[in-house]
């Protein structure tokens, strides 16, 4: 079980009760697709994927990446068990999808950024470490069903 | 995944815009790399002071961004240009390699909250390649 302190947990909830998900989910997405561009290998029926402007600028990626910051809903909801929380999404993840999970891993860095660029210097050391701390834990939950 | 004529350009245009806050990124991404991996904090049990922004933070802040800026001098041929500070690592320092990913990533959060406008993707994956040639090019010597 994962253990958090009063300070992760009421900055978790801060960071998502403010969360614009419209904004961050595609900019977090569409980042992770120009910076880390082997990720587009899960969205060839996306259409234009074909340079920083199109991926940016492409309202599937957009959606995708909207969907994507509402399933950490959950995991914000249910801090005391991830784990359990994402059983389902990681089979999914796995069986269906077929995404590696170290993808995983790639698209949260490209979080971080996002909200760091938000947040501006409220995102400091504590903040950040707490936000990454949790990003890492939905990580975790979503390869733990691979094998 | 090495270095294009594009990733070079935006990674000079990019550091020309910021190079000005070099001690500022340096001092805010090893606090931050303190804090958020504490691990790190092995290297330096010969600080007084490992707390965000102390005096040793900022100086060896300092430190590691006038290596960054030199290696932008010498993108072009970074295995070439960084030996010195490779066989410094290798040698005398022998931080695990690993850490240079983790300093980069704390890099780049730094930027990212100082030049919102100007960190676009693009120069995200510019600068994103150029720490990884530039943490190649320092572990050239180690083994």
């Amino acid at each position: 079980m994962v253990e958090w302190s009063d300070f992760e947990r009421a900055t978790i909830q801060d960071i998502f009760s403010k969360m614009e998900y419209e904004v961050v989910g595609p900019a977090a997405l569409s980042r992770c697709l120009v910076v880390y561009p082997w990720t587009q290998r899960y969205f060839g029926n996306f259409g234009n994927l074909y340079n920083a402007a199109a991926i940016i600028a492409n309202p599937l990626v957009a959606k995708h990446g909207t969907t994507i910051l509402h399933g950490l809903d959950r995991a914000v909801k249910n801090m005391d068990d991830i784990k359990a929380t994402y059983a389902e999404l990681s089979v999914l993840h796995s069986e269906k999808l077929h995404v590696d999970p170290d993808n995983f891993k790639l698209l949260s860095d490209c979080l971080t950024i996002v909200v760091a660029a938000k947040l501006g210097k409220d995102f400091t050391g504590d903040v950040q470490a707490a936000f990454q701390k949790f990003l890492a834990v939905v990580v975790s939950s979503l390869g733990r069903q691979y094998h | 995944m090495s270095l294009t004529a594009k990733d070079k350009a935006a990674v000079k245009a990019f550091w020309g815009k910021v190079s000005g806050k070099a001690e500022d990124i340096g001092t805010d991404a090893l606090s931050r790399m303190l804090v958020v991996y504490p691990q790190t904090k092995t290297y330096f049990s010969h600080w007084k002071d490992l707390s965000p922004g102390s005096a040793p933070v900022r100086k060896h802040g300092k430190t590691v961004m006038s290596g960054v800026a030199d290696a932008v001098s010498k993108i072009d041929d970074l295995n070439a240009g960084l030996l010195n500070l490779s066989e410094l690592h290798a040698f005398t320092l022998r931080v695990d390699p690993a850490n240079f990913k983790i300093l980069a990533h704390n890099i780049l959060v730094v930027l990212s909250i100082m030049f919102p406008e100007d960190f676009s993707p693009e120069v995200h994956v510019a600068m994103d390649k150029f720490l990884a040639a530039l943490a190649r090019a320092l572990s050239e010597k180690y083994r």
